[in-house]
């Protein structure tokens, strides 16, 4: 049993726990499945600023960041006790185009060579995890939701906007991941 | 975390900003119940996100290496779970909505429609870009800080930026 968890988990046990979770979260409390609400409450927690869009009672909300918080705990557990040790497998294709980045440690899912405090202070390292950071929380916000708030529970509840989303948010990914980033990788 | 409140609003104002800005635009990652509990009812949810994150990094969810295939099409890991997620969501929805299930607190389920505007449109894009440069959406970035990628806070805290960046600007946004 310990050495199938350890294993990685493939697409058809993950993908239906993960849907799952819009049911767990409704039965729970009636709460819908999503997590970049939990910046917006943070920002409305920690600096509203008597902006309107902030000025709102978070602690109603704060179920969402007790969730989170939970989302942390588990990437913790599933370090220290269940991970498996080997090298992560990545399709060939990916590899030989990232060796031209300098890409190479595949210990971790996070790639070491990419994102660490020295490649912060890097032009690559400042766009990806700076920008990119920043691009996440503006873009999630303005668009309503995220891969889980409308990919998953938009979808779910078969909202014809969360599926606009979903396919606005594929089209970034693609054309970022092809036309910009081997750019910004090669910096 | 300083007090709350620092710029106090008449509470009726606050009502009304709840009821528009958090209901009618924003009907994402919301709670709908009605019921007043004490803080450690929350604990439950700290527990499904325990369960929720140990799938996303056992799944790969979380790995940086798993988006850039996806978004060059060169795995069907992610299509794959994601497609199972939605599946596997809407049928429970549906099944909550015909059967008329209620919490375990009592309460009756309810949903809300979505309205569309531009920032499905625009907004998506934008985090489509964000998702390729990090390879990660909101709920893996905090299940990588929680592996000991703590470099990762660093993203975190600049997406907490683009969401206040986001809310200072918006009423000049097309939406």
């Amino acid at each position: 049993m310990m050495e199938f968890l350890k294993q990685p988990w493939p697409w058809y046990i993950a993908g239906p726990v993960i849907g799952l979770t819009v049911p767990f979260l409704l039965i729970l409390g009636n709460k819908h499945f999503g997590i970049s609400s939990s910046l917006r409450h943070v920002c409305a927690a920690c600096l509203p600023a008597n902006i309107k869009f902030f000025q709102y009672d978070w602690k109603k909300e704060s179920w969402n960041l007790f969730f989170v918080a939970g989302i942390a705990i588990g990437g913790f557990i599933t370090a220290a006790w269940l991970s498996d040790p080997g090298p992560v497998t990545v399709a060939p294709q990916l590899a030989s185009e990232l060796s031209t980045y300098g890409v190479t440690d595949y210990q971790s899912l996070i790639p070491a060579d990419l994102f660490n405090w020295p490649e912060l202070l890097t032009l690559r390292g400042f766009l990806l995890m700076v920008v990119g950071g920043f691009l996440v929380g503006f873009g999630t916000r303005y668009a309503g939701g995220c891969t889980s708030g409308h990919a998953i529970m938009g979808l779910s509840n078969l909202q014809l906007p969360s599926l606009i989303a979903t396919i606005s948010f594929m089209a970034g990914g693609f054309i970022m991941a092809n036309l910009f980033l081997p750019h910004i990788l090669s910096l | 975390m300083k007090k709350t409140f620092q710029n106090p609003a008449p509470a009726d104002t606050i009502e009304l900003n709840t009821d528009f800005e958090v209901r009618s635009l924003d009907t994402v990652c919301l709670n709908e119940s009605h019921l007043q509990h004490p803080w450690w009812y929350n604990l439950k949810y700290a527990a499904a996100g325990i369960l929720f994150g140990i799938v996303l990094v056992k799944s790969q969810v979380i790995s940086w290496f798993r988006i850039q295939e996806m978004f060059r099409l060169q795995s069907f890991h992610m299509y794959g779970v994601i497609g199972s997620a939605v599946a596997v969501g809407m049928l429970s929805v549906w099944l909550i909505k015909k059967f008329q299930v209620k919490t375990i607190h009592g309460e009756t389920i309810e949903f809300h429609p979505k309205q569309f505007n531009k920032g499905n449109i625009i907004g998506g894009l934008l985090f489509g870009f964000g998702w390729a440069m990090t390879g990660a959406c909101p709920g893996p970035l905090f299940a990588q800080l929680g592996t000991g990628a703590w470099a990762v806070s660093v993203t975190i805290l600049s997406a907490v930026a683009g969401t206040w960046v986001y809310g200072f600007f918006r009423e000049r946004l097309p939406h």
